[in-house]
């Protein structure tokens, strides 16, 4: 496991570093254990790195065991598919994942836990489930 | 700092042209350090604006006069000289009373005195100083690094030491693929040298090019024969006196005559950091190029604008030109970042790319494949604005869409059209049938067969057709890729009017593709597509890279198509495939160990019980396929789980494979008063054989020792019912969701023909089957007696296709447990990246 460092920038935004962009596979995904839960770091083909909670809108399938393709994952319980970015069920599906604040500086990545919009799962549709 | 700027500008401004003339002397002194493309550019641009007035003094660390850089790659290919590229001659410099000192670099800046101090000891007064020191080659910091023949590829004398090398002929590594790396790898490859290309990243160029573009690429170079290593890391240069080799960190050794370092270049900042001037990553300025000393300012790739450092040469010339102004004394633009594009000046590749690519939130992309003539072009929009342009192959429409880009133009409107570049929508651009109705008859439609706008109307108006099929069968247009099909649809519409209804066609695997999976099987295997971005650009994917639905569908087709050539997609599996267990509805997995045809023995079953206590295993059930399911295990403890089954001797049971799962059998002779043959010996040999395969979706065997069947054999996909004179195989029985009885194949007389049989069918089934289809849905598909002719009448066609199975089977045999847990096979699946807080 990496070393973790906590910064504070002068926009007070609180950066902790995680890891190196390369320590996560090209479409493929890593996990960030915190105390409000688990954060799946997504690695794109382009080498952009996004971050969401690792839980599926629907039924809180873990994300970071999907298939990565442009800037969706596919949760590998259900095929519902997530936008990387905003962390919202692609149509017709309903629903949205948390998301975190990347930053990526050289090949270091920072996550922005203080700012996560985090929402801990449970089916957004009126179909009763929790 | 702004006050202070126009104060000390305050009286320039007022000075007339003739008293500065006459002044003489009174000129302000600008003292230009750098003799480049930026500090020079600014001079001239100046020159423009305010001649005469100042007294300039260049300095230059090279000896030469001014130069194109970015002509190097040129020069070094052998297709310009250096008196070709230069930009200012030294009569230039004279002519514009412009004192030049080359090979002089500057060592020191008194900002109090405000002097320069050059290696020879000059002494320099100025009134404005611009530092216009450029960048330098990263050398990255590897054992060697120094060694005698390694270069950069930064200036003329780089590439003077470069075709020197060439000259004595040799092998050059060249590390790093991108621009410049490239350009230089071009250059030896021209000049004759064997060159191999390492580069860090999984595709070439990858700030400037997608990865289907970098694939392209790739495979350009390698056709002129460039040797190209990606993700390869470089551990150590080795050499005594000079480099002999370059040693990759995964043990790879390669010779080397030159090593070039173009890894990328570092901001020259050194004189201005000893001045204490604010610098970041590079010497920091505003927008309007000043540094934190009011007196000096500063261009190009030393500097840093806004925390962005530039290497190319439009932004360069964007910052010059705001400088420039600002010292003849205008207000002066104010530089707010640029836009850029790039282009590979290796003659023959045509690769463009300009903006942000990446994509991102909110953005969708327009791909465009023409396989036949090795296009690629992928458009990323916004909000109804260009976003960003990969073009590879055709870059003729490179500056329109860098137009649109940087205009911010909304492009809604053409939308549609716009891939296929400018000026193809003519009349109206919006409608893609008024788009192909402006097309001149001239306008090959298909690429693949060459056929013309022309040609296609003519068909449909004097032989009535109305179809694509019929378009197809008499002009041959879309009869290959069918990558036009879409408009010849068009153009049966423009032609017909209302007499046009386009047929339904084939179903597409997906939405990346037009093509259905039997064509681009077809396409992988009469073409010779070994990898994946091959089959994206061949077979025209809409997608840069795929989706969940075919990316394993193609990894399934290549791996059966080439086994031993194609490396797995590890990315392209579906989660259970990746990590070798069953994701359950918690996020944990289930472990299935194999248990050859259903036996087990107690030290098996004691290590079971191990493990079970050992990790706190919540559930362990007998399954229907005769083995035990354990539940519950915690994604990180997998390899640990695997290693204790392994030292028992148990090894993965692909419960969780598209693949071969079970091998049911009852006991047989061995014990039962029924049994007619050995029902287990035979369903352990039929395991032996068959694990470890990939198979269209997962493939479920059983052999009964008689025909009262309690291995329920007549609803696997194959199953063999033990008779007295011999053996029934049955074919294609599913007792899944659509509960499906077997068809009897064929009766044999010996193990060794079930074995055979077995190996034909499943070869058949993995070649022939679509990606998801199970053996029941496939034979009803093609017929019992499709399957039987292959294999029941075709005894040569069903021995090439087991020789084929057991072939593949060589490949397939390793125990992915044992290669996790022992030998660290992705370990990063296992373990977090971090725990925080």
């Amino acid at each position: 496991m990496d070393s973790i460092i906590t910064e504070a920038t002068a926009l007070e935004t609180v950066w902790t570093l995680v890891g190196s962009v390369d320590d996560i596979p090209v479409l493929g995904s890593r996990v960030v254990r915190t105390p409000q839960g688990d954060i799946a770091l997504f690695r794109t083909a382009a080498d952009e790195v996004f971050a969401l909670e690792d839980s599926c809108p629907h039924k809180n399938g873990p994300l970071s065991q999907g298939i990565v393709h442009g800037h969706r994952v596919t949760c590998p319980l259900h095929n519902w598919v997530i936008e990387l970015a905003t962390g919202e069920a692609v149509a017709p599906d309903e629903g949205r994942t948390g998301h975190v604040p990347v930053r990526v500086e050289g090949r270091s990545v920072a996550l922005a836990l203080g700012e996560a919009k985090l929402s801990r799962g449970g089916c957004r549709k009126a179909c009763g489930h929790v | 700092m702004d006050m202070h700027l126009s104060s000390n500008n305050g009286p320039v401004v007022d000075r007339n042209e003739a008293e500065q003339r006459i002044a003489g002397p009174a000129k302000e002194r600008l003292v230009v350090v750098g003799n480049g493309m930026a500090g020079m550019k600014t001079v001239e641009e100046l020159l423009a604006k305010a001649p005469g007035r100042y007294e300039i003094t260049v300095f230059g660390a090279e000896p030469h006069p001014n130069y194109n850089r970015i002509m190097l790659s040129p020069v070094l290919a052998g297709e310009k000289t250096f008196d070709q590229i230069v930009l200012n001659s030294r009569e230039w410099y004279d002519a514009n009373g412009i004192t030049l000192l080359t090979g002089e670099p500057v060592e020191g800046i008194d900002r109090a005195a405000k002097t320069v101090v050059s290696q020879s000891g000059r002494v320099v007064s100025y009134d404005r100083l611009l530092l216009a020191t450029g960048s330098m080659p990263f050398i990255i910091p590897v054992p060697g690094a120094t060694l005698p023949g390694v270069i950069g590829f930064r200036d003329l004398a780089d590439v003077d030491a470069m075709l020197e090398a060439a000259a004595r002929g040799g092998r050059a590594v060249v590390i790093g693929g991108g621009l410049l790396g490239l350009e230089a790898a071009n250059g030896l490859r021209v000049k004759g040298m064997d060159v191999t290309v390492i580069h860090l990243m999984p595709t070439l160029m990858e700030r400037q090019l997608d990865p289907s573009a970098g694939t392209l690429l790739q495979r350009e170079l390698e056709r002129r024969g460039i040797e190209v290593l990606t993700g390869a890391d470089t551990a150590e240069i080795l050499g005594d006196e000079r480099v002999t080799a370059v040693r990759l960190k995964d043990g790879r050794e390669l010779p080397a005559d030159i090593v070039v370092m173009a890894v990328g270049i570092r901001p020259n900042m050194a004189l201005g950091k000893l001045a204490g001037l604010d610098c970041g990553r590079g010497i920091r300025v505003d927008d309007q190029m000043r540094t934190s000393d009011p007196s000096i300012f500063a261009v190009g790739e030393c500097v840093e604008h806004r925390g962005v450092t530039w290497g190319l040469v439009a932004p360069l010339f964007e910052m010059a030109k705001v400088l420039a102004d600002r010292l003849a004394g205008g207000e002066g633009g104010a530089y707010t970042g640029s836009v850029t594009s790039t282009k590979l000046k290796v003659t023959g590749v045509d690769v463009f790319s300009a903006g942000d690519f990446s994509g991102g939130e909110g953005t969708e992309d327009i791909v465009f494949r023409d396989a036949a003539r090795g296009v690629y072009k992928r458009l990323v929009l916004k909000d109804g604005k260009l976003l960003g342009a990969v073009l590879y192959g055709d870059t003729k429409d490179g500056a329109w869409y860098f137009s649109l880009l940087k205009d911010g133009a909304d492009v809604s409107a053409e939308r549609e059209t716009m891939i296929f570049g400018q000026g193809f929508g003519g009349a109206d651009a919006g409608d893609p049938n008024a788009a192909i109705a402006a097309l001149p008859d001239s306008a090959e439609i298909c690429g693949c067969n060459g056929v013309c706008k022309g040609t296609i109307v003519k068909a449909i108006t004097d032989k009535g057709l109305t179809s694509l099929d019929e378009v197809k069968a008499h002009t041959k247009a879309s009869a290959s890729c069918g990558g036009c099909a879409g408009t010849v649809e068009r153009l049966l519409a423009v032609t017909l009017g209302d007499g046009f209804t386009a047929a339904p066609t084939v179903k597409p695997m997906c939405k990346c593709t037009h093509h259905s999976h039997d064509a681009v099987r077809a396409a992988i295997v009469d073409r010779g597509l070994k990898s994946m971005a091959d089959v994206f650009q061949a077979m025209e994917w809409t997608t840069p890279d795929g989706c969940a639905s075919c990316r394993p569908a193609l990894n399934y087709y290549l791996l059966c198509a080439w086994p031993g050539e194609y490396t797995d997609d590890y990315q392209s599996r579906y989660i259970n495939e990746r990590v070798h267990a069953n994701i359950q509805k918690d996020g944990t997995y289930s472990v299935v160990p194999r248990m050859w045809g259903g036996l087990t023995t107690a030290s098996e079953l004691r290590a079971i019980a191990d493990v079970v206590d050992k990790f706190a295993i919540p559930t362990v059930k007998v399954t229907g396929g005769q083995r035990i399911d354990l539940f519950g295990v915690k994604k990180e403890d997998l390899p640990a789980v695997w290693a204790d089954l392994n030292a028992a001797g148990m090894v993965s049971g692909h419960a969780y494979a598209k693949g071969l799962r079970t091998v049911k059998t009852c006991v047989g002779s061995e014990w039962c008063r029924f049994g007619t043959q050995d029902s287990t010996g035979l369903g352990v040999k039929l395991e032996r054989m068959t694990w470890g395969t990939w198979t269209p979706h997962k493939v479920k065997l059983a052999v009964s020792g008689c025909p009262r069947n309690c291995a329920e054999a007549t609803i696997k996909d194959l199953g063999v019912v033990c008779i007295d004179s011999g053996y029934e195989l049955h074919v294609g029985g599913n007792g899944g969701l659509h509960v499906r009885a077997c068809d009897l194949l064929v009766r044999v007389a010996t193990e060794e023909e079930v074995l055979e049989y077995t190996g034909a069918f499943m070869q058949l089934y993995r070649e022939e089957a679509r990606y998801l289809e199970r053996t029941a849905p496939w034979v009803e598909r093609v017929g019992l007696d499709h399957i039987k002719a292959a294999l029941v009448e075709d005894p040569e066609r069903r021995r090439d296709l087991n020789a084929r199975f057991l072939f593949s089977q060589t490949f397939s045999q390793d125990d992915p447990w044992a290669e996790r847990a022992a030998k660290g096979v992705d370990r990063h699946e296992f373990n977090l990246l971090a725990e925080v807080g």
